[in-house]
């Protein structure tokens, strides 16, 4: 069992010229941390699946503001992980808490909404083919039912990289445009939390850091943010630029691996 | 749920529309089966109001009424006759009585056998039709007093043969409206099976949404209002079909027969008219029904 908490951040930073203005988080993530609530928390969590324990005795707290990367192998239980956090998967034994509230005791409205306070970059970035990039990034204000505001909008495109591909097809993307998209999208509705899944997972080099970059400054911005990766790289870079924690994923269950970094 | 229908059916919202993609063979299957089904579903509407209105027909145009058939001898039957209006002038609950003459007879003979029956030749029983008042007479005191002044005299009162097709024209009748509703039924699980495709096939849609915070209400309403809407297209053009096949019937004035009969008058034909609506409601439960059971199956 291991039990991380991160230290809260006390320097968020008053927001940064390329991203779209937002009302409430800054003032969430700072009450959240002032009252010591982490966003996500896993106590003695296990996950099974066709009859064999993928993840076992979990016990986790995110700190508001705090920035994680998390490793191990390929198959080790990553995805699985992050699912657990965005409630895609519910655990089989022990508790998740999204935002103080036990996952399982979550009506199907209420994981709809808690999802529009996380920000999801997933592996293989899942958008919907028929809708331009634009459509696609702004999808999860279009489904909550929220204005868009075409300035922002091309604020956030220009930010990530995109803006002049606002109308492309999903499927005309090169990998590194499409998950720079994707971290628009998770990024839109101004969440607590971000999520990315291997989100260097197809890029080269430098697309990785400029990806990192967004990541940090998102950080930076009080947003808490989980990596999964292979890239010890993409970790050590990050590492020298703010107090990122690594979790690792051994044997199914959670480690940290900071000191081995 | 019935105070969501209006609402999610006039209110576009095109952003939400957008969202799920045009499929092709749901989209004309479901079109297609509203206006299949609506097109049926008016002529068997036009039967039951058909088999309603020869019910009624033949009820309004035999109730009250009955007739003596007088067989006798040739030398016998002016003797007879005279004697039979003589007892219904006496029989209480009779309100006129009056023997049928050789015309009227022919007139109704005419169908079997043509204008020119020489009916002064024909050994025919004389016919005698009376009206009975609201009070109504005692068939079997009639009967009997008939026997008695006139043997060769029968009472024919009409209700042997008249109860079974009124029972009839009202079984045909509803044999129509169970039509209607196993049309209906058809309809709402074709368009269900439809909206069941849709969904699977745009499982992947479905599966992002969510993940990016879709409720399912959400999810459902951009489902529901496309089928919703493409049953009404296609039960609209089913049904302006349908009305104009039956606008071109033969009119029964002209022919004469029960077929020929089968169509709307007057504020009837708003009936055929109110079927894409029912399309519609039927279109919009079975995919909303359809939509939140499949959504429930995904996390």
């Amino acid at each position: 069992m291991l039990l991380v908490q991160p230290q809260v951040r006390q320097d968020f930073p008053q927001g940064n010229a390329h991203v779209v203005e937002s009302a409430a988080p800054l003032g969430e993530c700072a009450r959240r941390a002032a009252m010591g609530h982490p966003v996500i928390s896993f106590e003695n969590v296990a996950y099974s699946y066709g009859g064999g324990e993928l993840l076992s005795d979990m016990t986790l707290r995110l700190a508001p503001g705090s920035f994680h990367f998390l490793t191990g192998p390929s198959g080790a239980g990553k995805s699985t992980f992050l699912k657990l956090c965005y409630a895609e998967l519910l655990p089989t034994a022990g508790h998740v808490s999204l935002f103080d509230r036990e996952v399982r005791s979550l009506g199907r409205d209420d994981v709809a909404h808690m999802r529009r306070r996380v920000g999801v970059v997933h592996q293989d970035c899942q958008f919907l083919d028929h809708l331009p990039l634009a459509a696609n990034v702004t999808l999860p204000l279009t489904v909550s039912q929220r204005e868009i505001d075409g300035g922002d909008l091309g604020d956030l495109l220009a930010w990530v990289g995109l803006k002049h591909l606002a109308d492309a097809l999903p499927p005309s993307l090169s990998g590194g445009e499409r998950q720079r998209a994707a971290l628009a999208r998770a990024i839109i509705t101004d969440p607590e939390v971000i999520l990315a899944d291997e989100p260097t997972g197809n890029l080269d080099w430098e697309m990785s850091l400029r990806l990192l970059t967004l990541l940090v400054e998102l950080n930076r911005m009080g947003k808490t943010i989980v990596v999964a990766t292979h890239d010890l790289n993409l970790i050590r870079q990050a590492k020298a630029q703010i107090a990122a924690r690594v979790l690792r994923i051994s044997n199914r269950r959670l480690q940290l691996a900071g000191a081995d970094l | 749920m019935a105070r969501d229908f209006l609402p999610q059916l006039l209110r576009r919202d095109r952003q939400s529309d957008r969202v799920v993609p045009r499929s092709g063979h749901t989209a004309w299957l479901t079109s297609f089966t509203a206006g299949a089904m609506t097109f049926l579903a008016v002529f068997a509407l036009a039967l039951s109001m058909a088999a309603g209105r020869m019910a009624d027909r033949w009820s309004d145009a035999l109730a009250r009424t009955a007739t003596v058939r007088i067989s006798a001898p040739a030398d016998q039957i002016e003797m007879q006759t005279r004697a039979v209006l003589d007892v219904l002038a006496t029989t209480p609950g009779v309100e006129s009585a009056r023997a049928l003459s050789d015309e009227e007879q022919r007139k109704l003979l005419e169908p079997w056998f043509g204008p020119d029956l020489p009916v002064d030749s024909l050994p025919l029983p004389r016919l005698v039709e009376l009206t009975e008042d609201s009070a109504g007479y005692d068939a079997d005191g009639l009967r009997q007093r008939l026997l008695a002044e006139a043997p060769g005299a029968v009472l024919d009162d009409h209700t042997r043969w008249r109860r079974p097709l009124a029972v009839a024209a009202g079984r045909l009748r509803l044999l129509g409206l169970v039509s209607i509703l196993l049309i209906g039924g058809t309809m709402a699980g074709m368009i269900t099976l439809a909206a069941h495709a849709a969904l699977a096939a745009n499982a992947q849609v479905i599966r992002v949404l969510r993940l990016v915070g879709a409720r399912d209400s959400y999810i459902a309403r951009a489902f529901v209002r496309r089928f919703t809407l493409r049953a009404l297209a296609g039960s609209a053009v089913g049904a302006l079909l349908g009305m104009i096949g039956i606008a071109v019937l033969p009119s029964a004035d002209t022919a004469g027969g029960f077929l020929t009969g089968l169509g709307f008058t007057g504020w009837g034909w708003l009936l055929p008219a109110a079927l894409p609506l029912l399309a519609a409601v039927v279109a919009f439960t079975a995919t909303r029904f359809a939509a939140f059971s499949r959504l429930k199956e995904l996390t």
